[in-house]
């Protein structure tokens, strides 16, 4: 039994989900069987996201093959340490976001389906992480968006269907962009399993159809990652949600997009200088335009958003230098960001319990009335902007650091002005909802439920636990770099254990 | 041959993003339709059209004759077109729902995202 767990790990962290999300929907008209199933669904896959980040730490890489078929033929897993390191995170993220959740999900909310959507979504995300096939990944996109979809309209408002509609429109027309550089690059190479193109496209002369698959891939990526400038959907749309899934989008669905990039244009686009040079000017317009985006709106969930896309320039930027130590370094910071925005999102959730509004100008006082709250935002918000000893500050220093060592000087500056603007925007959070008094005629602040406190004290715990304990981290995701731009060790792995001849 | 289905793709394409310009949510639905026929087809045409026979194993060997033609392109469509249609469903319901809430479906008066804690338009927000 606990044979065929460990040794079909790569498995249980999409089944799992999956099946809850049938069950859920099965228990349509009864809430309570619904937030079992979920609350068991969730511990199993935090369960199962541990066991195969064991296996990934004594084996290196574990995939599988489905359908009784060799690959390239069947449809392949693979799990290398960089879709488990996500895969993890998702797990813990989803465990800590839920169970503030449980203070924040309305009935209306639990009979329009929430629990079903969102299992199908952390299976699909997941499914995205560990698939080794670029037709199955797209699949995964699709099912990822319209359970993403179905999530952000699910209380109807209006705010709420205008932000659908423009969420709907970019990302469909994302997802049809990569399904076109699929049917290129199946039209070139004739083969959809990612080791095998990293094979084939290996020996494939560089040609016009190539170079224009590339490009597909990284618009079609980059409006679902938000890089500039494609970004423009997710700070009109993010802050409509309610709370509880505007923190798993904040925290998982770009980084899926990012991810996706990642394993693209590692594996088997490695591209040449002219795709890194244009990595280099988006991931510098992405870090620039997020924060400058940010730095006038004043709804805290709005401001958080523009936030989002100024962080994931720092992971692009990592792309674009593309040496080992700045992919390790991007990979690090994707883990340190999801814990710390999805845990900002949470304590916007708790600033509008409290105060009534997410919007600043109306909000203050809750220095006063909320001490422990104020305490738990400092940390992620000190952490988004880089400061020692917490999360961020390793983050930026191996990101940074690494683009300095590579010559890419301009790149590191700016990262590090933009860590500047980040303080600004915390601190206007901070002013304006904590230490300013409360307007006059505001009711009296409401207390926070301590659902909600624990579940963010564990985030900000994570957050302060990696600052101070960085180098188990640094370690996994130095070996992470590595391993990203080692596609040898990824082809042997998917081939390997097969009848499979190895190419 | 190939030329001229990928004219024909071209096309379909072209009409799709024109739609997709459009003000109207509707219409923007609609060239994301066309959009996604064409993506499609393109898929189709990537496996290699022409006059081949099915493939289909003659009984007593073990391998598909050379010639024979690509079945995969068309189970990519063919899922392909599923999701389009389920994506394309949940979008019109989606207008649907927009028009009964508030009553218009011209993409410049959907503002009411926006409008939250804008710096343009003091104390709208919630």
């Amino acid at each position: 039994m606990i044979g065929f767990i460990t040794s079909n790990a790569i498995l249980w962290p999409i089944v799992v989900p999956l099946t809850g999300a049938m069950l859920a929907m099965l228990f349509w008209s009864s809430p309570v069987a619904q937030r079992i199933v979920t609350a068991v669904a969730l511990a199993a896959m935090l369960a199962a996201a541990l066991i195969l980040l064991d296996r990934i730490l004594s084996d290196g890489q574990v995939a599988m093959t489905f359908g009784g078929w060799a690959p390239p033929f069947g449809i392949s897993f693979v799990a290398d340490r960089l879709g488990t390191a996500m895969v993890v995170v998702t797990a813990v993220l989803a465990a800590a976001v839920m169970l503030f959740g449980r203070a924040d999900i309305r009935g209306r909310q639990e009979h329009s389906g929430f629990y079903p959507l969102m299992l199908g979504m952390l299976a699909s995300i997941n499914g995205a992480f560990l698939t080794g096939d670029l037709f199955n990944l797209y699949v995964w996109f699709e099912i990822m968006l319209i359970t993403a979809m179905g999530l952000l309209v699910i209380d109807r408002t209006r705010a709420q269907l205008d932000g659908t509609i423009k969420y709907a429109v970019l990302n469909l027309f994302s997802t049809l962009l990569f399904l076109l550089a699929i049917a290129i690059v199946y039209g070139v190479t004739g083969t959809l399993n990612m080791a095998d193109l990293s094979v084939v496209l290996g020996q494939t002369q560089d040609n016009a159809a190539l170079a224009l698959a590339a490009a597909l891939f990284l618009v079609g990526f980059g409006i679902k990652a938000g890089y500039f400038p494609l970004f423009f959907w997710l700070p009109g749309s993010y802050h409509t949600a309610s709370i509880t899934v505007a923190a798993i989008f904040a925290g998982l669905l770009t980084k899926v997009g990012v991810y996706a990039t990642f394993r693209i244009f590692s594996l088997f686009f490695e591209g040449g200088e002219a795709m890194r040079d244009v990595m280099a000017i988006m991931a510098a317009g992405t870090m620039l335009f997020g924060v400058f985006g940010a730095a006038v709106q004043w709804d805290v969930r709005r401001i958080l958003s523009f936030h989002i896309i100024s962080q994931i320039g720092y992971m692009l930027l990592g792309l674009a230098i593309g040496t080992p130590a700045a992919l390790g370094g991007a990979a690090f910071y994707i883990v340190h960001h999801i814990i710390v925005k999805a845990n900002l999102f949470l304590i916007a959730g708790a600033i509008y319990r409290a105060s009534g509004t997410f919007d600043l100008r109306k909000s203050g006082g809750l220095m006063a009335s909320h001490p422990m709250l104020a305490l738990l935002f400092a940390i992620p918000a000190l952490s988004l902007a880089g400061i020692p000893p917490l999360s961020g500050f390793w983050a930026k220093v191996m990101v940074i650091d690494a683009s300095f060592q590579s010559g890419g000087g301009w790149l590191a500056a700016i990262g590090l002005f933009v860590g500047l603007l980040t303080i600004f925007s915390m601190s206007k959070i901070w002013i304006e909802a904590f230490w300013k008094p409360a307007p006059l005629g505001r009711s009296k602040p409401r207390p926070v439920p301590a659902v909600m406190l624990v579940s963010i004290a564990a985030l900000s715990a994570i957050t302060v636990w990696i600052g101070l304990q960085p180098e188990p981290l640094i370690n996994y995701t130095l070996a992470t770099g590595e391993s990203l731009l080692d596609q040898g060790t990824y082809v042997r792995a998917t081939f390997a254990g097969t009848t499979g001849e190895l190419p | 041959m190939n030329l001229i289905y990928s004219a024909g793709i071209a096309a379909i394409m072209a009409c799709g993003v024109y739609l997709l310009l459009s003000r109207h949510v509707m219409r923007i639905v609609y060239g994301v339709i066309l959009i996604s026929a064409s993506v499609n087809l393109a898929l189709f045409l990537a496996g290699r059209i022409g006059p081949n026979p099915p493939p289909l194993i003659p009984s007593g060997e073990t391998v598909l004759s050379a010639g024979a033609a690509n079945p995969l392109p068309q189970a990519l469509v063919l899922t392909a077109i599923v999701i389009g249609l389920s994506l394309v469903a949940f979008a019109a319901a989606l207008a649907l729902q927009t028009f009964r809430t508030t009553g218009t479906l011209d993409s410049r008066k959907l503002t009411q995202a926006e409008a939250l804690g804008s710096p343009y338009e003091e104390g709208k927000g919630q």
